[in-house]
């Protein structure tokens, strides 16, 4: 700091004087941070203007015109209140079905030593090593021999299976975490196998689950491939409808509708944050 | 003691894949008694508790408590309660609420909850402390809440599973200290696990010495340590020198039965090789033609001897075994 102000008195603000008080090697380091952060945050920063953005030309670099034209236009589309709602029908009701059917999947993983259960373990990754597209081709496919096709539930499974991984590996790894003998402890004063699940397992491991219903929550409402191949034209959601917008709208009203798909992630993200460590989630991934 | 039996465990066998557990274990306990299963690990300690506690099902015999039997009974139903060795506290709950989580399961009103709760915390020095997370403590405070778990729903078996041998020794001996004196005031019959001799001689009414899945020795903590009944449990048990003897026998002989002076001509003589403090007394190591002996010497002998002196070393009682080798420590 003191040299710093040492350098801004000598010759202000020019390069070579920052980078001679910071040294050569701190000075590096932060042009690697500032180049990685204009990366990493351009994009978005790019859509925040635009989609404030009254008029944006061809040859603007911001905008020439602020305002909310583009939000008024967006959200008077017929279609996309419904999408809004559908987006979060799916997201709610797969998260839900998610939690009620990994969870206690998760649970026999991490407690009970079988035959097969690194394979099972595995198997659940090998859903996410197939490209999306040719899996859900060929759920169209079925889906359209058995009558699913453009259904709740036809769309509502795809959505479990892109969230199936994340909800089985993390909460495994929360069970795994809670010491058998605290598990123990309550059966000894008198919990039954169910109580003592919901009263001393579940809360010990909530932070884990936390984090993958989130995962969960935020994967299903960014879903779009799989819902677009089975769910068209009967259920579109948000996700959906931005390929329409962006082929249709001028980019501006594309930027209105990232936001609108980004809100709902950051509040979750807000909420969820003394859940989310790197701690939680290495323990997720370890096959135990 | 001739009070009731309380619990008593019959013909009990539970055998791992691996070959590890107990067979045919007999054992009685009475009420208000304190008895203490010791043993290296693997001995199948920890597995006689457990399967009293309901967590391990037996592979044959019975275990009874008033002489009814408890084994079809799950262990949330079972009148018995278990300290384990850590990880006791649930840690999402305050100490009240660990302690408030059974009571509230028995369906004891709310008054009467908190009347014990505050009971059971003056019962282990903790009060104050309700509001507190099990990890705001330290090892020996959770172990005290966990204790009081355990005690303030009255069970008629109080089982302790080598509950402070995560502890440092300081804590570990007041621990034990309270324990023992909890246990006569409140007159509760306990079985404690633990493969510390030196704990097991100061708390137990009776100490049971296993190994490899079956009862080598049981009796008060006098009775075992003065007439250790194999090799085993004298290695076992306190220290011990061990001399093989001409007939193929082994001559076992406790240090403080030792007794040191100059010359030859004792029971065995040899050269001091280190003479240590200990406290009040010393630890000398004496070179002999049968091995290294260790005796145990007040001060104020030992400053006679030094390093490399001649000396005769007279036993004043000793012990006499099969000669059984890799048994003992």
């Amino acid at each position: 700091m003191e040299e710093n102000r040492d350098a801004r008195t000598v010759s202000p603000y020019s390069m070579k004087s920052v980078r001679r008080s910071l040294g050569r090697k701190r000075f590096r380091e932060l042009m690697i941070l500032f180049v990685f952060m204009l990366f990493f945050y351009g994009p978005l920063l790019h859509a925040l203007i635009l989609a404030f953005a009254n008029t944006y030309g061809p040859t603007d670099i911001i905008p020439s015109d602020f305002g909310f034209h583009w939000w008024h236009y967006v959200l008077k589309q017929p279609n996309v209140a419904k999408a809004i709602f559908y987006s979060f029908l799916f997201a709610f009701s797969s998260t839900a079905v998610s939690l009620v059917i990994c969870i206690p999947a998760a649970y026999v993983l991490a407690r009970y030593k079988f035959r097969g259960r690194k394979l099972i373990m595995f198997s659940f990754l090998i859903g996410n090593a197939f490209p999306k597209i040719g899996m859900y081709t060929s759920m169209g496919i079925i889906y359209y021999k058995i009558g699913l096709l453009g259904t709740f539930f036809g769309v509502l499974l795809v959505h479990l299976l892109g969230t199936m991984m994340q909800m089985i590996w993390l909460p495994a790894g929360a069970f795994r975490s809670v010491p058998k003998s605290q598990e123990e402890a309550a059966r000894d004063v008198g919990a039954g196998p169910v109580r003592t699940f919901f009263s001393v397992t579940l809360p010990i491991a909530w932070p884990g689950i936390a984090v993958a219903t989130m995962h969960a929550f935020i994967g299903s409402l960014g879903e779009s491939v799989g819902t677009l191949m089975v769910g068209l034209p009967q259920y579109r959601t948000m996700m959906t409808e931005m390929y329409g917008v962006i082929l249709d709208f001028p980019a501006t009203a594309g930027a209105v509708f990232a936001l609108i798909i980004v809100i709902p992630n950051l509040i979750l993200l807000f909420i969820m944050r003394k859940y989310i460590s790197a701690d939680n989630m290495a323990r997720g991934f370890k096959m135990g | 003691m001739d009070a009731p039996i309380k619990l008593e465990i019959i013909n009990m066998t539970k055998l791992y894949k691996n070959g590890d557990g107990v067979k045919n274990v007999n054992l009685s306990v009475r009420k208000g008694e304190l008895v203490t299963l010791l043993g290296p690990s693997g001995c199948g300690k920890t597995t006689i508790l457990r399967t009293i506690g309901g967590f391990i099902e037996l592979s044959g015999g019975d275990v009874q408590i008033d002489g009814k039997s408890i084994i079809a009974i799950s262990p949330e139903k079972r009148p018995t309660s278990m300290v384990f060795q850590s990880y006791n506290l649930w840690p999402h709950m305050t100490v009240h609420d660990n302690l408030e989580f059974g009571l509230k399961l028995r369906r004891v009103p709310k008054a009467e909850r908190e009347k014990r709760i505050a009971e059971g915390l003056e019962l282990v020095h903790m009060t104050g402390f309700e509001k507190k997370y099990s990890s705001q403590m330290s090892g020996g405070q959770q172990q005290r809440i966990a204790i009081a778990r355990s005690l303030l729903l009255q069970p008629e078996v109080l089982l302790l599973d080598e509950p402070f041998s995560a502890l440092d020794a300081k804590i570990r001996m007041q621990m034990r200290e309270e324990l023992r004196k909890i246990q006569t005031d409140l007159n509760i019959t306990v079985v404690f696990v633990t493969h510390d001799q030196e704990e097991a001689m100061m708390l137990s009414d009776r100490i049971v010495v296993m190994s490899k899945g079956h009862i080598e020795q049981e009796g008060s903590p006098r009775e075992i340590y003065d007439h250790p009944s194999s090799h085993f449990v004298a290695g076992f048990i306190g220290e011990m020198n061990f001399l093989d003897t001409r007939d193929g026998k082994r001559l076992a002989v406790r240090p403080e039965n030792i007794s040191v002076r100059f010359s030859s001509g004792g029971d065995i003589d040899g050269h001091v090789r280190t003479v240590m403090m200990l406290g009040h007394y010393m630890e000398m190591t004496v070179d002999t033609t049968k091995g290294v002996i260790k005796a145990y010497i007040n001060a104020e002998e030992a400053k006679k001897f030094s390093k490399g002196d001649e000396v005769a070393l007279k036993f004043s009682s000793t012990f006499e075994y099969e000669n059984e080798i890799g048994g003992g420590n």
